[in-house]
């Protein structure tokens, strides 16, 4: 049963590496901002180089 | 169908409006005015007509088109503009009120399809901020903002940057100390499980080191995001002042204590699953509590009002000067439509001066030269040139701000239910706590502690400490969802204690739409021309909007003049004699029992009629007039008392309506209610009303575009939801209510848990089981009864 040592620590390593990427994420200002992506993706792109004038 | 003369009108392409001319047409497109055009010339050359397809007419009308952004040029004004800048490029964020559809925001994010030296724009859409990043060497900010107006989004550029605060204000790192203490909270739970199910003798190993790795967890829990509720506790304390914030402080560190103690000793399982879950939880609670509007303030005063610059003449040169640079003594020019920032003797020009937004009187006043001219008012007509008699800070209209009132700090104005229970609270806990240990100390020491440390675990008042957040959350949000904004929690229990409601008027009660004439006369065109002649001369109100009903007619010589004050006008105009006045002075009796004005006409003593004045009051105004036996209704006017006898209807007595105050009379009226015990609710909507919005117990500011300037308040009201006013108050009172209920709700599980901690045997599993169903408990109770309340009240 000694096992349970090593697969705690490994749960809470990547428990915690979940907890620096939302870290990270929260200070590059990721989360600042969750509304206008929702707008921003509904806008088509433009066709590049359309002829008329 | 359609005959030759028909004209159909066209919405304007770029802004929707109807086109009343056919002057502006590019190919099939029809424009409003030559701004709109100007604008889909700008777009269409950049190659950026996709903003049409997006949303139909999605711009703004550009009937005015003056560009005044030279004072952009100043270097002191650009330094409080910017975020950063170096040698090349200029970071800046601008708010932006238009900012409304997806077609805003395309447009917006492709800058550089306009200005090559733009190089990265990002639109924030709920706060209608645009952030801008641009090659400073090609783009001066001018140009940049010039720009943005020639497309249609002028940057609202205020000297009391609401961007800059509103960013300022969000880094408290709420979000992450959240995200410590559920990720401690899971991970506890998990190792937790193990003890609640039973351990056999052979995994005995494992209890220990269980024990310690939630030790472990606890640490950041404890040290980085509790540490808000001991700083609190311990500056409470020193302000001897016992909160909430108190027991919960205790409760934690006794939970860390004794789970140290447990831990170290071996004895025990210790408390980390109930400590790491009531951190979480309270910290869920606070987060709840803060609701954020980012396109509305609440902190205004007359700084965002007033413009960022004026122009000074020096030398026959004008130039921008910044408002704080203003001194006595500058001559000033302010063009049409222009705000007078500071007070002012009129120089030169002809001065028709709008005091609506100061005073609250709705007709433009006429200055004569040599005349002061108050600062806050707003010249319509041509350009006028005045010379200042006192700095921007201490003209007549921002004395206001110098006020207590409005340094005084705003929190402290009614304690909330919360504090003033959790005084009591803290005491009694701590009685029972030291009972229990001295009971237990005589005979067992140990127990006596343990007694002691079970009961301030079990009775932390977690469940107390969010059914306010999460009872006045729903509230709020209920509440933003009929258009009324308030500024934060606390105001719901403000409203609820109002006993007094206090209004302004112009602006307040009437709408926008003002008054409306009709003639209830059959006139010729000579009549109608006399009639004319008269009112024009007159300053009166009434006779302005007659004149303005009548339209441009020629102006005949008035050969004989005379007006009596609040009566009427005689004139004699062509041999013609005029008696125009209420039925007192035209008629020679009174028949007023009618509530809308007249004005009577009486051409060479043949009546003729008159015209009638209806006001339009705001729709549920009657709805309003109806609390008046809950809530005394008061009436604070800037205003002359031309409109008493019709607004006699909602306030039943001459005693309820004041007109003429000054802004330091409205402050002043508020404070001295206050000292008669009164809790006073002011609604008003000017900068005249600032003083006394601030001073009431709670300030409502009333608007008809939350975007629009509105004064410093306590929560702003959009002007199509003034007839629900009624059902917000007794909303308000069902909350607390709701939050009294909930009080007591978790005082039974209080009951609960001490009945076994004072006998010294509170399980970890107990703890663990009660913390959260007494707080699931609570949330939805608080959140199903608020619903159930704004049913009944018809605000869902």
């Amino acid at each position: 049963m000694n096992i349970i040592y090593f697969l705690i620590g490994c749960s809470i390593l990547m428990a915690a590496a979940f907890l620096g990427a939302f870290f990270w994420a929260q200070r590059t200002g990721q989360n600042d901002d969750l509304y206008t992506p929702s707008m921003r993706m509904l806008i088509d792109d433009e066709e590049e180089e359309t002829p008329e004038k | 169908m359609t005959g030759s003369h028909t004209i159909e009108k066209e919405a304007c392409f770029h802004c929707g409006d109807d086109c009343l001319t056919n002057a502006h047409i590019i190919e099939d497109k029809h424009f409003c005015c030559q701004g709109c055009k100007s604008v889909y010339q700008v777009l269409s050359a950049g190659n950026l007509c996709n903003y049409y397809v997006f949303n139909d007419h999605p711009g703004a009308t550009r009937a005015r088109s003056d560009k005044r952004f030279d004072y952009l040029s100043d270097p002191t004004i650009i330094a409080d503009l910017i975020d950063f800048t170096d040698k090349e490029i200029t970071i800046v964020t601008f708010y932006i009120p238009h900012i409304h559809c997806s077609s805003c925001l395309w447009l917006l994010e492709k800058l550089n399809n306009i200005n090559s030296a733009i190089h990265y724009c990002r639109v924030d859409f709920l706060k209608k901020q645009l952030n801008i990043r641009f090659d400073n060497q090609q783009l001066s900010l001018q140009q940049l903002v010039e720009l943005l107006y020639d497309i249609g989004y002028e940057p609202l550029i205020s000297l009391q940057d609401v961007i800059k605060k509103q960013n300022e204000a969000g880094k408290d790192n709420l979000v992450q100390k959240i995200a410590v203490a559920g990720f401690c909270f899971g991970n506890v739970m998990l190792i937790s499980f193990p003890e609640y199910f039973g351990l056999s003798i052979y995994e005995q190993t494992f209890k220990h080191f269980f024990g310690w790795i939630n030790l472990l967890f606890a640490l950041p829990v404890i040290f980085y995001s509790g540490s808000s509720y001991f700083v609190s506790a311990w500056q409470n304390l020193r302000n001897k002042v016992l909160n909430i914030d108190f027991p919960l402080a205790l409760g934690i560190a006794v939970l860390f204590g004794r789970t140290l103690f447990e831990v170290i000793t071996n004895s025990g399982a210790g408390f980390t699953d109930t400590l790491c879950g009531l951190v979480f939880f309270l910290l869920v609670g606070k987060f709840v509590q803060k609701k954020t509007y980012h396109h509305i303030s609440f902190e205004r005063d007359y700084r965002s009002f007033f413009p960022v610059a004026v122009h000074v003449v020096e030398n026959e040169v004008e130039k921008p000067v910044p408002l704080s640079q203003l001194h006595t003594g500058n001559r000033m020019v302010i063009r049409h439509s222009e705000i007078i920032p500071a007070d002012a003797i009129l120089l030169k020009g002809e001065a028709l001066i709008d005091f609506s937004f100061v005073t609250g009187e709705a007709v433009p006043v006429n200055k004569t030269l040599g005349e002061i001219v108050y600062a806050g008012g707003r010249q319509t007509g041509e350009a006028i040139e005045l010379e200042v008699i006192k700095p921007v800070s201490q003209s007549y209209l921002t004395q206001l701000w110098n006020n207590e009132a409005f340094t005084r700090k705003q929190d402290n104005r009614m304690q909330t239910f919360n504090e003033r229970v959790s005084k009591y609270f803290t005491i009694v806990l701590l009685l029972i706590a030291f009972a229990s240990l001295f009971f237990w100390m005589s005979t067992d020491l140990r127990r006596g502690f343990a007694a002691f440390t079970a009961v301030l675990i079990v009775a932390c008042p977690c469940a107390l400490a969010l059914s306010t957040p999460f009872t006045m959350s729903a509230a709020l949000s209920i509440f933003d969802r009929n258009l009324f904004y308030l500024k934060n929690t606390k105001v719901v229990e403000q409203m609820a204690a109002i006993d007094t409601i206090v209004l302004d008027k112009t602006g307040t009660i009437t709408s926008s739409e003002g008054k409306s004439v009709h003639l209830e006369a059959a006139l010729t065109a000579g009549q109608e021309q006399l009639i004319y002649s008269a009112c024009i001369s007159s300053m009166h109100p009434l006779s302005r909007m007659i004149c303005q009903y009548l339209g441009n007619i020629q102006r005949l010589p008035v050969a004989e003049y005379r007006e009596t004050a609040g009566k009427g006008i005689t004139a004699t105009i062509d041999r013609h004699h005029l008696r125009i006045g209420n039925a007192q002075f035209v008629l020679g009796h009174q028949n007023e029992t009618i509530h809308f004005t007249r004005v009577h006409l009486m051409i060479d003593d043949v009546f003729l009629g008159y015209f009638a004045f209806e006001h339009h009051y705001r729709d549920g105004m009657e709805k309003i007039a109806a609390l008046e036996t809950d809530y005394p209704l008061l009436l604070l006017s800037g205003d002359q008392n031309h409109e008493q006898h019709e607004l006699i209807r909602f306030f039943k007595s001459p005693e309820n309506m004041r007109f003429d105050q000054s802004p330091q009379h409205k402050l002043d009226f508020i404070q001295s209610l206050q000292n008669d015990g009164k809790k006073v609710m002011m609604i008003g909507d000017g900068l005249n009303d600032s003083g006394a919005l601030k001073q009431s117990d709670l300030g409502i500011a009333v608007t008809d575009n939350v975007n629009n300037f509105s004064p410093g308040s306590d929560a702003i009201l959009d002007g199509a939801s003034f007839h629900k006013l009624p059902s917000f108050l007794r909303f308000s009172k069902d909350t607390v209510t709701i939050i009294h209920l909930s009080f007591l709700i978790s005082l039974t599980y209080n009951l609960i848990g001490l009945s076994y901690a004072v006998t010294g045997n509170l399980s970890p599993l107990t703890a663990a089981i009660l913390m959260p169903v007494s707080t699931v408990t609570i949330i939805s109770f608080t959140s199903i009864a608020t619903h159930f309340m704004a049913k009944r009240r018809n605000l869902l």
